[in-house]
């Protein structure tokens, strides 16, 4: 009996060691204009993890 | 760091630290609340005694589910600890002086008079103005020479209303598109308006040269028409529905947000949600007012449970219509749990003031849109570039780690320490914690996380 499914995610650990580049979107340009969205935002180099 | 929820059905673990997202039975919700501060035996007693009444479940389920908890924090996914503070600052010290954004106030000016508008009705607290070509060419040139390493740069026009300079602005992304390729530059440009001056000029414009377009309106006629009104009072709902819709058809129905307001006075703004789709409109964003907290229609502790109820009842719109093949997105939704952003950019924030900064029309830098006017944060101009560097410092501090308040919190590497301007516009400080922002925040991510998790299930 299977009691806890993970979700597939990125893991922050692993990102340190390719993150960084700063290429992503400045959050604040995406949408809103007046509250963040960091955690919204998508990066190019998370593939690279797999 | 844990944090816990139940939500739409689910029960829901995050683990902080690793970004990990488990779904779990109600064993193992139990039992992870406990986990790390009851000893193994005396635990797996206690948990089984609670659900030994229930049907099924044995003592040898409860063992090993604990089991399970102690392998997924072997493997980093439960319980992880935090060993990113050494990084705090590491980001913008290595890109110091780099700035890749700039949001572009090429009118100083508007054409509506909306009470709740932040910016004074577009003149920031001074007087009106139109941002000059030589200006802008001048804020890009500042922009490309500045931008490092950074292949994308990112110009968001912006204002007041930025269709009122709207030659100017057509001027700028010529100017543009014709020195990226030499400067080995790509530039991403937005553009937010109300609307009024859309026509088929406009329309074409923004669908050939705009990354993104942001769109102004309410919800409800009844909502938009109190506080986006022109200079004689009149409601502007009906004359620019028709031209955001025309605009969103030609742009295939994609990159873009309806992008709504809701205050005091509209609580309940899943009926603007419903009346945007109704509209034919699918791609979302609803905020907060940001004003004083005495203005009549800035939103009240009464308003909290109503709104953070809307939120939950969003998340169920959302998903209900995806499932009935019906999709639409809501900005604060869209979160991409494997793909989203590395720690670095969590731990550092948005950049306002380092890699992100306003120009205003006579070519003064502030550190983002909402602090034009404030004149202690003026950074300097894009003819000299930052001369303020104390300012610029109180951005460049600006990290998860900056506010002690947030050390206990388990959305800190979601929110990435919030937004300076609503720290500083509710406390006096960008490093203050903007509380009723901070209770919006985090019932948007449990939210978003637990769509998201329906959506890969």
């Amino acid at each position: 009996m299977k009691h806890i499914n993970t979700v597939e995610t990125r893991n922050l650990c692993e990102s340190a060691k390719n993150g960084g580049c700063g290429e992503c979107q400045t959050s604040c340009q995406s949408a809103c204009k007046t509250s963040c969205g960091i955690a919204n935002q998508k990066c190019e180099n998370a593939q690279k993890e797999d | 760091m844990i944090h816990q929820y139940k939500l739409g059905g689910v029960n829901i673990v995050l683990d902080v630290n690793s970004g990990a997202v488990h779904t779990v039975d109600d064993v193992a919700y139990d039992m992870i609340a406990r986990f790390e501060t009851e000893e193994k035996d005396a635990l797996i007693d206690a948990v089984f005694n609670t659900y030994k009444d229930a049907g099924g479940v044995t003592k040898e389920d409860v063992a090993e589910c604990w089991e399970e908890i102690a392998e997924l924090k072997a493997a980093g996914k439960l319980f992880q600890p935090d060993t990113f503070r050494p990084m705090a600052g590491e980001l913008k010290a290595r890109t110091s002086g780099v700035v890749k954004a700039l949001c572009l106030h090429v009118a100083h000016t508007c054409n509506l008079n909306c009470e709740y508008c932040f910016a004074s009705q577009g003149k920031f607290h001074g007087e009106r103005a139109l941002m000059s070509f030589e200006t802008g060419k001048a804020a890009l040139d500042f922009l490309v020479a500045h931008s490092g390493s950074r292949r994308n740069l990112e110009v968001d026009f912006f204002g007041g209303e930025p269709l009122m300079n709207f030659g100017v602005v057509k001027e700028l992304v010529a100017y543009a598109r014709s020195i990226e390729k030499e400067a080995g530059k790509h530039f991403r440009f937005t553009l937010t308006t109300n609307g009024v001056l859309i026509d088929d000029d406009v329309i074409d414009f923004a669908n050939r040269e705009c990354a993104n377009v942001v769109l102004s309106l309410d919800g409800r006629k009844e909502i938009h028409d109190h506080f986006r009104v022109d200079r004689n009072g009149k409601g502007s709902f009906d004359a620019i529905v028709p031209k955001f819709q025309k605009l969103v058809e030609k742009r295939g129905g994609k990159n873009y947000y309806m992008r709504g307001t809701f205050t005091h006075r509209n609580p309940d703004f899943l009926k603007d949600i419903e009346t945007m789709l109704d509209l034919g409109f699918t791609e979302l964003s609803m905020e907060p007012v940001v004003c004083a907290p005495e203005d009549p229609y800035a939103l009240t502790q009464e308003d909290l449970p109503v709104i953070l109820e809307q939120y939950e009842k969003l998340a169920e719109l959302m998903i209900r219509r995806r499932k009935e093949g019906r999709p639409f997105t809501f900005y604060h939704y869209m979160i991409d749990l494997k793909g989203g952003p590395c720690i670095y950019k969590r731990i550092s924030g948005c950049g306002s003031g380092t890699e992100y900064m306003a120009v205003t029309p006579w070519g003064d830098l502030y550190p983002c849109h909402q602090f034009v006017g404030e004149e202690q944060y003026k950074l300097g101009d894009v003819w000299h570039g930052v001369d303020n560097t104390a300012a610029q410092e109180e951005f460049a501090a600006c990290n998860v780690y900056a506010r002690e308040e947030c050390a206990d919190c388990w959305a800190k590497l979601y929110c990435s320490g919030g937004c300076a301007a609503n720290a500083f516009h509710a406390t006096g400080s960008v490093r203050g914690v903007y509380k009723y922002g901070c209770e919006l925040f985090k019932k948007r991510m449990e939210c978003a996380i637990m769509a998201e998790i329906e959506k890969q299930s």
